[in-house]
């Protein structure tokens, strides 16, 4: 059904792509993230509240289509010597709880049916509906977390954290500088933050701002943001909650600050040493992965008879499941760019 | 535990000196003395003898996880440090509510008694250890049994926050520091009382020159300074208290009983009386090579015939106290009027160090030169007017040395030589701090005797840290002094310095870690050389 070309993962029988690192004719998207959603295809399909964020992130000029959670559509490939066979292949896509908009790419064609996770967590969040387990025949699943070391804590446990974080900097009379992926993880946590603190303002990056008003377009509760550089020149952020993107770190725009902490909110947080050699303050470990447990388990509902594991630590997910008795192999594929 | 474990917890978390000192003052001021004893034993870089090793902790990690080794062996790959991996492996969200249990109690009732014991009883113990413990509880725990606790704190900041949890001024508490002390609630009490009767053998804290940058000229008129050598040797302070004679080295050694003519010698003296001086191999008028007194360091016996082939002598510079009154803060020039007259006449064996006479810069300069032959390294210019200071403290003493490309610096890792050495560690990689970071500095292959080689190679083999391939991170404990010939900035280097032909000088085994230089005295170097 799924072949790994120089291009990505590529169905010969329905004829698209999925989450393809080059330009194709038919691309079928999991999320927005840049290292999955790339600009240069001549279509894109996606999930229906990912469309917004995917036509942002790979520009005017591409057809974006999308379908809801749930609907199928029949693809066919580009004709005779596709490999087809006739009614080319139904698919559908399903919340994976990853981040706004993300989706699991089903695929059935006669009996079988393969299921591609794209990225995911069985974690809560407010800003997109939870996973939704998919019995299948193949599960392509992703592995960016997949070592016994990566169990996370419970995301209600990290935001009261953060919170009393932010708290403390400010009884020091100091700015609390969040990095946060500029996708996904930002938006997470000001949503979070909507419900403890409503009527409370955050200062973003510029980065964050434009896929907030997608977020709140797309009915996404969030507290009150203001954009850093339309601030009063001059103004004080002592005491003021700053979500940045990792990249805005050391640059001029830390300038205005002045007297600051630094947190980062990822999963890589879990472990001191990435903390340490960050030089963060402090480290959140709050990600929208999947960590080990969450991976065993999701193998496990979908009661997949093999599984292809990709990015990250493909290998040992893989060489893990086979002694426990599963049919897996890690898929080679390129190292992405990490968006969490 | 809890209370040493928020402590770590919020060193952990700033980089700023203020935050950390806050937090360790308000840690002395509440812990009970006992654990706050023990808390600063680890604070200062002292080390619990390792209990264990390593391999064994794997071994009942992976029995308690039900992990198999490969998937630890992944993991550790991505965590990069034992303790927390086992820490983060046995972190099922399942364990019980965690125990309450003072650090005191853990390291005396718990830890230090696995000693001897056998593996099977000490992997049952540390399960049920392990099961009372949170995650950060176990981390730390983790830490502690394998004798790895360290954490970004320098030795000033401790001082200081002592000082402040007990209302006084770091020097005193520097100098209640000094020696060797136990981590006892009784030690911690007198610590921080505001009068302590003290250990009457306690020296005073060294006042340690720093390295001359700019042109001896920039020091004003040369009538102002005293000259002396530099002596090659063991910086020490001779002790006279209740009769008894102590000679106790920088490094806090206690060298009394290592040097007999000394205390012979300094037992003639009167009581109540501190001198600071320096041990060297000596005989008749002149110094013997750093290599002869290392003959005497170390060695267990002293034979007669390693007395008479490495004779020694302590080379006095500064009377410290006086009739049992402290004299620090006369000026240089009365204090070593004193020390004259008091060491007039006593021997071989106990001499007060020549001062070195020139009429201006220029003619010292000239004297300076001598140095190598007359085996010193250089000149020493002390400020007469100028108080006995602590540390390092720029201004009033100065050392002038003949090779300015020497520093001290910690072994960090070491490899395997090639060809002869093929079997023995001997490739070093040496490191200088930067704040309270080692960054390497040098790697040196050369300098040591083969006799100094077999014994580190056998140290390198017990402490190792951590092995990435062939090469072993050791704990930064050792200092060397390395030599080199050139300095020059570089951008494939950590610490952005390449030095040129760096080689072992020698083993400075009466030098402790924080002894070490930091990458800001190198980069004077630097400056230095242009």
């Amino acid at each position: 059904m799924l072949a790994v070309t120089p291009a990505g993962l590529y169905c010969a029988r329905g004829g698209f792509h999925i989450d393809p690192w080059q330009p194709v004719e038919r691309a079928l998207i999991t999320h927005a993230h840049a290292d999955h959603a790339r600009p240069g295809s001549v279509s894109y399909l996606c999930a229906a509240p990912c469309a917004p964020l995917l036509a942002a992130r790979v520009g005017a000029g591409a057809e974006v289509r999308s379908l809801a959670y749930g609907e199928t559509l029949t693809l066919d490939g580009p004709g005779p010597g596709s490999g087809g066979v006739g009614g080319g292949i139904a698919v559908s896509f399903h919340p994976s709880g990853h981040i706004l908009g993300a989706a699991q790419i089903r695929l059935q064609a006669e009996g079988a049916v393969w299921v591609v996770s794209g990225d995911y967590k069985r974690a809560p969040d407010p800003t997109c509906p939870p996973f939704e387990p998919l019995r299948c025949d193949v599960f392509v699943s992703e592995a960016s977390y997949a070592l016994p070391i990566y169990r996370w804590d419970e995301p209600a446990a990290v935001i009261d954290e953060i919170v009393a974080w932010w708290d403390a900097a400010a009884a020091a009379a100091r700015a609390a500088v969040l990095f946060c992926y500029a996708l996904g993880k930002g938006q997470r946590i000001l949503a979070e933050l909507a419900l403890r603190r409503p009527e409370r303002t955050v200062f973003v990056h510029g980065a964050l701002a434009s896929w907030l008003a997608l977020y709140r377009a797309a009915g996404v509760r969030l507290p009150p943001t203001e954009l850093v550089v339309e601030t009063q020149k001059g103004r004080a952020f002592a005491g003021e909650l700053v979500l940045a993107p990792p990249s805005a770190r050391g640059s001029v725009w830390m300038r205005r600050f002045g007297e600051h902490e630094t947190g980062f909110a990822s999963g890589w947080m879990r472990v001191r040493g990435t903390r340490r050699r960050q030089g963060y303050d402090r480290g959140f470990a709050l990600s929208d992965h999947a960590d080990w447990p969450s991976l065993l388990q999701t193998v496990r509902e979908t009661g997949a008879r093999r599984v292809l594991t990709m990015h990250g630590f493909a290998e040992p997910l893989a060489r893990h499941l086979r002694e426990q008795g599963v049919e897996a192999s890690a898929l080679s594929t390129p190292a992405l760019t990490d968006e969490d | 535990m809890e209370r040493f474990a928020d402590l770590f917890d919020a060193l952990d978390r700033t980089t700023s000196t203020n935050d950390k000192v806050a937090a360790l003052s308000a840690y002395f001021r509440s812990a009970p003395a006992a654990d706050a004893a023990w808390a600063l034993y680890f604070l200062t870089g002292r080390r619990i003898k390792r209990l264990l090793v390593a391999r064994a902790l794997v071994e009942w990690a992976l029995r308690e996880s039900g992990l198999p080794g490969w998937l630890f062996e992944e993991s550790f790959s991505a965590v990069g440090d034992l303790a927390e991996t086992i820490s983060l492996l046995l972190d099922t969200r399942s364990g019980g509510t965690p125990e309450r249990l003072p650090l005191s109690e853990w390291i005396e009732r718990r830890l230090l008694p696995l000693r001897g014991l056998d593996p099977a009883m000490q992997g049952r113990m540390i399960a049920t250890f392990w099961n009372g413990l949170d995650r950060r509880g176990r981390f730390l725990f983790n830490k502690l049994v394998t004798g790895e606790f360290r954490v970004g704190v320098s030795h000033t900041l401790v001082v200081r926050a002592l000082a402040q949890a007990a209302g006084l001024d770091a020097p005193t508490i520097e100098h209640r520091l000094m020696g060797s002390w136990e981590p006892s609630a009784g030690f911690f009490e007198q610590l921080m009382a505001p009068e302590s009767a003290g250990d009457r053998s306690r020296p005073y804290p060294f006042y340690l020159a720093s390295p001359l940058t700019e042109p001896p000229e920039s020091l004003g008129p040369i009538e102002d300074w005293l000259c002396e050598w530099k002596w090659d040797g063991i910086r020490a302070q001779i002790v006279r208290r209740g009769g008894q004679t102590f000679l106790w080295s920088r490094g806090d050694e206690l060298l009394t009983d290592r040097f007999p003519e000394v205390r012979t010698a300094a037992d003639a003296l009167p009581d109540g009386l501190v001198v600071d001086g320096e041990i060297l191999a000596f005989r008749d008028t002149a110094p013997l090579a750093f290599s002869v007194l290392q003959r005497r360091i170390g060695r267990q016996k002293l034979s007669e015939d390693i007395l008479a082939a490495a004779p020694v002598a302590f080379v006095a510079f500064d009377l410290l106290e006086q009739a049992g009154a402290d004299v620090r803060t006369l000026p240089l020039r009365e204090r070593r009027s004193r020390l004259e007259q008091l060491l007039s006449g006593c021997g071989p064996h106990l001499r007060v160090s020549p001062t070195v006479a020139a009429s201006d810069w220029a003619e010292l300069a000239q004297k300076r030169t001598q140095a190598r032959d007359r085996g010193v390294e250089g000149l020493m210019l002390k400020r007469l007017e100028s108080p006995y200071k602590t540390g390092r403290r720029r201004g009033d003493w100065w050392k002038w040395k003949i090779d300015p490309f020497t520093i001290d610096a910690v072994l960090v890792y070491a490899q395997p030589g090639h060809g002869r050495r093929a079997a023995l560690l001997t490739d070093y990689t040496f490191a200088v701090w930067r704040g309270n970071e080692l960054v390497p500095i040098a790697k040196a292959y050369s300098g040591l005797s083969n006799d100094e080689i077999a014994e580190l190679d056998k140290w390198i083999r017990q402490h190792t840290v951590e092995r990435f391939g062939p090469v072993r991170s050791v704990e930064p404990v050792r200092v060397f002094e390395l030599h080199f010939e050139a300095i020059a900035r570089s951008s494939r280097h950590k610490s952005g310095l390449a030095v040129r032909f760096p080689r072992i000088a020698r083993w400075r085994s009466d030098k402790s870690p924080r002894d070490a230089d930091t990458i800001e005295r190198v980069l004077a170097l630097l400056d230095a050389q242009r």
